[in-house]
């Protein structure tokens, strides 16, 4: 369960949220769309303390913040109840393939190295790289450590995946192969929160769609209803533009 | 122009290489003593750690602003005099700390840099999957800010080397000192200097050839 409230980010004068007040029920798989520059990232970022918001209140599993008063442990702690895929993969640059999925079992859940190496092979061969473990990520397409990213995030098993825009960077050929990955792990009812710019893709695995727009949350609803029969005039522009 | 003696040179050379042991050692010690010396103040610097990175600064400022030979005269001849406790320290012990502090305040600044050098996506990824920041600067950062730095640290090994020929004004007979003495005996100061000169180029060429081979095995996780 992730519940949020009031959550507001500033970058200097500018406001990049705008007190989001946000429920998200295990299992669901919530899309964000909406224009550039409106806090779709800055709001994933802010939920695991990447960006630090300036006020709210986030709740993630059993982990409950207030951005006014957080401490270093809390901030880690909720941390540690999400996973973050990442527009650029962002990929450990010193680490194989393999390592990459092994390292957060290892240092942070403090598994023994043999039973993460196993799991991350399993996970290797659930993203079709089996073949890849000992490869570092220089020596692999776009697509294929965007595929490792995702893998990374899966083998946390946290309470909430978060994924920034993950086929923005991709050359249009990789694009297909990431997609259909995120399907399957959204298939298996992992709780996400994606930022995308897929229309189709985010109607196709989401539960519910949200539309942002300047820091606030505009209009939300199912797909069906959202790409069909939106509410708000800026919904229905922004979709005029984009479909 | 007098002729060579290249018979006295000969016979020195056997003489000279039994000091090489005590200048690669004093080198080695007083490197691996900067490193772990650097890499702690870089990280205090990068992280701003308060009251630490004040201290930091002003001690890099010092060591770099202040000559090698200065420092050692101050460590082995003056703060004895000064703190009683230290006059049972030899020239050996004071040439190796004095170089060690003197290169640590260098190589921090190159450590620095590296730390700073490594992509923001690295730290925001360790830092997405949950790791503290002791976790992430162990196993992520430092790692990669090695290979940037490592180039640089290596040619500070080679001064080093170079400034443990110093020791010798602190009365430690090493390569250089041995060099002196002998020259002092036979007068043939050009032969004696000129033989510890490219003795000690031999040593620095030598390093260079570890040096390759240390950036091929950094180098491993960016090769296609």
């Amino acid at each position: 369960m992730i519940s949020v409230r009031g959550l507001t980010k500033r970058f200097g004068d500018n406001t990049v949220l705008d007190g989001i007040d946000l429920d998200i029920r295990s299992g669901e798989r919530v899309a964000i769309i909406g224009p550039s520059g409106t806090g779709k990232s800055t709001l994933l970022r802010s939920l695991n303390f990447l960006e630090k918001p300036d006020e709210g209140m986030i709740t993630i599993g059993p982990v409950t913040v207030d951005a006014r008063r957080v401490r270093a442990a809390e901030e880690l702690a909720l941390r540690r109840q999400t996973s973050f895929v990442f527009q650029n993969y962002a990929l450990f640059a010193n680490m194989t393939a393999r390592d990459n999925i092994a390292e957060g079992l290892i240092t942070v859940r403090g598994w023994e190295k043999a039973r993460a190496h196993a799991r991350a092979e399993e996970i290797l061969a659930t993203i079709g790289l089996a073949d890849k473990a000992q490869s570092y990520p220089a020596a692999l397409s776009g697509g294929q450590q965007q595929r490792v990213g995702i893998g990374r995030a899966m083998a946390a098993e946290a309470e909430i995946m978060l994924i920034d825009e993950p086929t923005s960077a991709l050359d249009p050929e990789w694009v297909d192969e990431v997609l259909q990955l995120l399907k399957r792990v959204a298939d298996a009812r992992q709780t996400m929160l994606i930022v995308t710019h897929e229309m189709q893709f985010a109607r196709d695995i989401a539960d519910r769609i949200l539309f942002m727009d300047g820091g606030k949350i505009v209009e939300q609803g199912p797909p069906e209803t959202m790409f069909t029969d939106p509410k708000d005039p800026r919904t229905r522009a922004f979709l005029r533009k984009v479909l | 122009m007098r002729p060579l003696d290249l018979d006295y040179m000969l016979g020195l050379v056997p003489v000279l290489l039994k000091y090489v042991p005590l200048t690669l050692a004093m080198a080695s010690v007083a490197m691996v003593l900067a490193l772990m010396l650097a890499s702690l103040m870089a990280i205090v610097r990068v992280m701003r750690v308060p009251l630490l990175d004040g201290l930091t600064q002003v001690f890099i400022s010092f060591f770099r602003g202040t000559p090698l030979l200065v420092q050692l005269f101050l460590f082995y001849y003056g703060l004895p005099q000064v703190f009683s406790f230290l006059t049972a320290i030899n020239g050996v012990t004071a040439a190796i700390m004095g170089i060690t502090l003197h290169f640590a305040a260098y190589m921090a600044e190159s450590i620095r840099a590296a730390i700073l050098g490594v992509d923001r996506s690295q730290w925001e990824a360790a830092r997405s999957v949950g790791m503290t920041t002791a976790q992430m600067m162990r196993r992520i950062i430092l790692p990669q800010a090695a290979r940037i730095a490592a180039p640089t640290l290596v040619n500070y090994f080679v001064d080093i080397i170079k400034s443990t020929s110093l020791a010798f004004t602190l009365g430690v007979t090493e390569l250089m000192g041995a060099a002196q003495k002998e020259a002092a005996g036979s007068f043939l100061y050009f032969e004696a200097f000129i033989l510890v000169a490219i003795i000690y180029w031999v040593i620095v060429e030598a390093l260079t050839v570890v040096q390759r081979q240390l950036e091929a095995r950094l180098g491993k996780a960016v090769a296609r």
